[in-house]
């Protein structure tokens, strides 16, 4: 019976950050005209959700997907204290060239967390605000339904 | 395919102990959560029916019918109850959020009347959760 269920464990997170969207690919004003607001040189910052889903068996011993004292160790020395009130494009290296968009955030936190020994990644969804949010599965060809 | 999803909350006491384990493994490994006297939760549980919707009443399943076999299966079940002592399905399991979701989707599977359960999502907190799916099953909801 147990093999005929798959089981998540998700678990959320919050950090702040700032960031700015610009592009060097763009002029001036076409930057200003694709960003908007968030083109505003000093940067503006926003309260981030991160919500990252693991697979895996659950541990007969333990009721356990994953110990959440090894997963939060692991979210938070690769994306917690990396990202937390620090400013995405200048002190990430990853947005030193690309836009770090919330898409681009999620791709970026994706390739973070994969290496997570005990489970598989599944799924990385980030809240920008209470109305945005933002996921990225990895490789599209993983869904098969 | 429709997926529709209902939320019920449900408080619980539970405690995470293996007696197969020393005392000194039990609280290396669960660390809080295996204080002897147990510890309490509001859950929050998200049950998603995927199926199409009748042509006459447009419904995927009629709320008020999934509102009932919630109560009778899942509140009645676990509602202001401690879930090692209390929860027949869970004996001799550790009651964490991974396997109550799997009691959870093993009591509702069978009772669905219409559609087919797609997706069980039980919030221990805000911040911690558990998803059941048939294996196999992805996607929407």
């Amino acid at each position: 019976m147990a093999g005929a269920l798959r089981i998540e464990l998700g678990r959320r997170y919050h950090f702040a950050a700032s960031h700015r969207l610009h592009t060097d690919k763009l002029s001036e004003a076409e930057n200003s005209r694709v960003f908007g607001k968030c083109n505003n040189p000093h940067g503006h910052g926003h309260n981030y959700t991160l919500e990252v889903r693991f697979s895996g068996p659950v541990n007969s011993s333990t009721g356990m997907i994953a110990n959440l004292a090894d997963l939060d160790t692991f979210v938070n020395e690769r994306v917690i204290e990396p990202f937390d009130h620090r400013s995405l494009q200048e002190e990430v290296p990853a947005f030193r060239e690309t836009v770090p968009t919330t898409e681009n955030l999620c791709i970026e936190i994706f390739q973070r967390l994969k290496s997570f020994s005990i489970a598989k990644l599944e799924a990385v969804r980030v809240e920008e605000t209470s109305n945005n949010s933002f996921e990225y599965c990895g490789n599209p060809s993983r869904n098969t339904t | 395919m429709v997926y529709l999803t209902r939320k019920l909350e449900f408080s619980a006491s539970h405690l995470y102990h293996n007696p197969a384990l020393s005392a000194e493994e039990n609280r290396r490994i669960f660390g809080k959560c295996n204080n002897p006297h147990g510890h309490g939760h509001n859950y929050t549980l998200e049950v998603t029916i995927a199926g199409e919707p009748d042509p006459v009443t447009g419904m995927v399943l009629d709320l008020k019918e999934l509102k009932e076999i919630l109560d009778r299966e899942i509140t009645q079940r676990m509602d202001h109850r401690f879930l090692n002592y209390e929860v027949a399905e869970l004996k001799g399991q550790i009651p964490t959020c991974e396997n109550v979701a799997r009691v959870i989707w093993n009591l509702l599977d069978p009772t669905i009347p219409q559609g087919h359960l797609h997706r069980v999502r039980l919030y221990e907190s805000a911040d911690l959760f558990a998803d059941c799916y048939r294996n196999g099953a992805k996607g929407a909801a």
